[in-house]
């Protein structure tokens, strides 16, 4: 499903980092991978060049067999494939709830009003929140507001989904609602990247962890593997600092 | 002790509301004691006819001859008037009294009726025009302004370029100049280029509504500009994560939420935009200063027009003011 070959991403702004340096990697369809790393690592970068929301500087990312580096692919269609959650949610302030998660159904796959709207309203029902459909972002809790952002990509219909730590900015009692929307759409065979810091998580959803640390891929393995006798030393001091 | 501790901060309060008052009205004072020290007369009641006014009209007989009926009454008054076999008719529904009466040898020129009718003064003329002035500049300025500041954030550097340009000349010069430019630069060019191929020539009033909105577009490209760069990256690119081109982001969810801040902002910019077409009279276009200046010319009363045409200013801007709260009212999200 994902295909991804020593990509390279330096920034220049404000000063020169190089955050991949030859990234490579496989995500099978239906495969849930987790990718953790201490903070700065290059997973968030990793995971925003898998839908061109960064631009790899170089190497090859395909996804579904496209080439999303290739400048004649119509990124637009490629996104639309593939689903994205943010850590600040993102939802859009002046919409409704509804609002948020039919626009792109109508606008990007050009579905009629009453098509959109069931889809919508199936989403949110299945994300535990149709009765707020017709509220506004901001009147909604973090937890809340993380699963209309679930729905609003699900709405598009992906064969992959991205998660940019989805609870990384939530109040503790509500990590777990936007959780287990996410294990119950892992369980009903959705491919899925996830960055998260939730070992938990992690441990009873991934295929497969990804521990990356300066821009590189350092260790893969099963969660069995990982959490109880990873071989790398950096992988093994990482752990003992965040368990 | 709670209740006299209210007393006293309500009579402290009552106290510096009379001050102000008394300040007020000081001022008044002091200004009508210096006029009358140098005998000028205020002579109030001849301004409202400058705002509006009461035409004499008179009907009068195109030809002489005999009155020979009055049909009908009132509304439906009409006069005939017989010069053997010639005779004309004469509607007086208009008119508040009949003035002849049947079987009267009239000769031609004869009053038949008067009657009076309100009329816009030179004033309110003037304040019509200034609202009519600033209401194109407006339309115009949001439309120069909207693409100016999509222009200005662009990576094109031919549209971002020309967009920097545009607002620094602009910016960079006084507005008296460039109604100058507009008026005896560009408006003689182009009145003698449409000459040359046979065109009518365009009014000063047009290129006067050309100098204020490229005034005004170059503030409201700033303005715009920094209403879609105050619109958080995140918004953008969850629209486009899901599919959205640039152009639909922008359209379906940058600019409404830039609208909203940007309305504030942009009703200043129209209240000074109606300000600054005084300027017009400049170029003989007559809006309201210009009038102010020819009605005190007539009236000799320069005092009473110069307050009473900072007061019809005062009136217009109130009013854009109030509507704009009204409109930010309505878009507010709850």
């Amino acid at each position: 499903m994902i295909e991804v070959t020593d990509i390279h991403k330096t920034f220049f702004v404000p000063h020169k980092v190089k955050a991949l340096v030859g990234v490579s990697t496989k995500v099978a369809a239906g495969e849930v991978v987790v990718v953790i790393g201490p903070s700065g690592s290059g997973k968030s970068t990793f995971l925003r060049c898998l839908n061109h929301l960064e631009a790899a500087d170089s190497g090859h990312i395909l996804i579904d067999g496209i080439d999303i580096l290739d400048r004649k692919t119509n990124i637009n269609k490629v996104r639309a494939e593939v689903g994205m959650v943010f850590q600040s949610f993102n939802l859009f302030p002046h919409k409704t709830v509804l609002e948020n998660v039919t626009l792109a159904q109508k606008v990007v796959r050009k579905r009629g009003k009453s098509e959109a709207h069931d889809k919508a309203m199936g989403l949110l029902q299945k994300v535990g929140i149709q009765d707020k459909a017709n509220a506004y972002p901001d009147n909604l809790s973090g937890g809340q507001q993380q699963r209309v952002a679930i729905a609003r990509a699900l709405a598009m219909d992906p064969k992959v989904m991205l998660f940019d730590e989805p609870t990384s900015a939530l109040d503790p009692e509500m990590i777990g609602e936007v959780l287990d929307v996410m294990k119950a759409l892992a369980r009903e065979g959705m491919t899925m990247v996830v960055v998260t810091h939730e070992m938990g998580f992690a441990r009873e959803v991934a295929d497969r962890v990804i521990f990356m640390d300066e821009g590189a891929i350092v260790e893969v393995g099963t969660p069995e593997h990982f959490f109880q006798n990873p071989t790398h030393d950096r992988t093994k001091l990482f752990l003992s600092q965040i368990l | 002790m709670a209740k006299l501790e209210e007393l006293r901060y309500r009579s402290a309060y009552f106290l510096w509301v009379g001050v102000f008052f008394i300040g007020v009205f000081a001022l008044i004072a002091l200004l009508y004691g210096a006029t009358a020290k140098i005998d000028y007369v205020w002579h109030w009641f001849d301004v409202p006819k400058y705002i509006v006014n009461q035409e004499r009209i008179e009907i009068t007989a195109g030809m002489g001859g005999e009155v020979a009926a009055i049909e009908g009454e009132g509304k439906d008054a009409v006069v005939i008037v017989k010069d053997g076999d010639d005779s004309e008719s004469y509607p007086m529904a208009e008119a508040e009294e009949i003035w002849v009466s049947k079987g009267d040898f009239i000769t031609p020129g004869k009053i038949l009726g008067v009657y009076h009718k309100w009329q816009p003064g030179i004033l309110l003329q003037g304040m019509w025009l200034t609202l009519k002035v600033s209401m194109y500049a407006i339309v115009f300025g949001i439309l120069i302004g909207m693409l100016g500041g999509i222009a200005r954030i662009s990576k094109n550097p031919a549209l971002k370029w020309s967009a920097i340009c545009y607002v620094e000349l602009i910016r960079g010069s006084p507005l008296l100049v460039q109604i100058f430019i507009w008026y005896f630069v560009l408006a003689t060019l182009f009145n003698r280029l449409l000459m040359v191929y046979g065109f009518s020539e365009i009014d000063a009033l047009y290129y006067g509504v050309a100098a204020l909105a490229c005034f005004t577009g170059a503030y409201v490209t700033e303005i715009v500009r920094a209403g879609i760069q105050s619109i958080h990256r995140g918004q953008t690119e969850a629209a486009r994560s899901l599919g959205m081109t640039g152009p639909q982001a922008m359209y379906y969810i940058i600019l409404p939420q830039a609208m909203r801040r940007i309305l504030p902002p942009l009703a200043g910019q129209f209240i000074s935009l109606i300000k600054d077409s005084s300027l017009l009279g400049m170029i003989a276009i007559r809006e309201l200063t210009k009038a102010t200046r020819e009605a005190i010319t007539i009236s000799l009363s320069p005092y009473e027009f110069w307050f009473v045409c900072a007061i019809l200013y005062l009136i217009l801007t109130f009013t854009l003011s109030m509507a704009v709260q009204y409109m930010e009212r309505k878009m507010a999200i709850q």
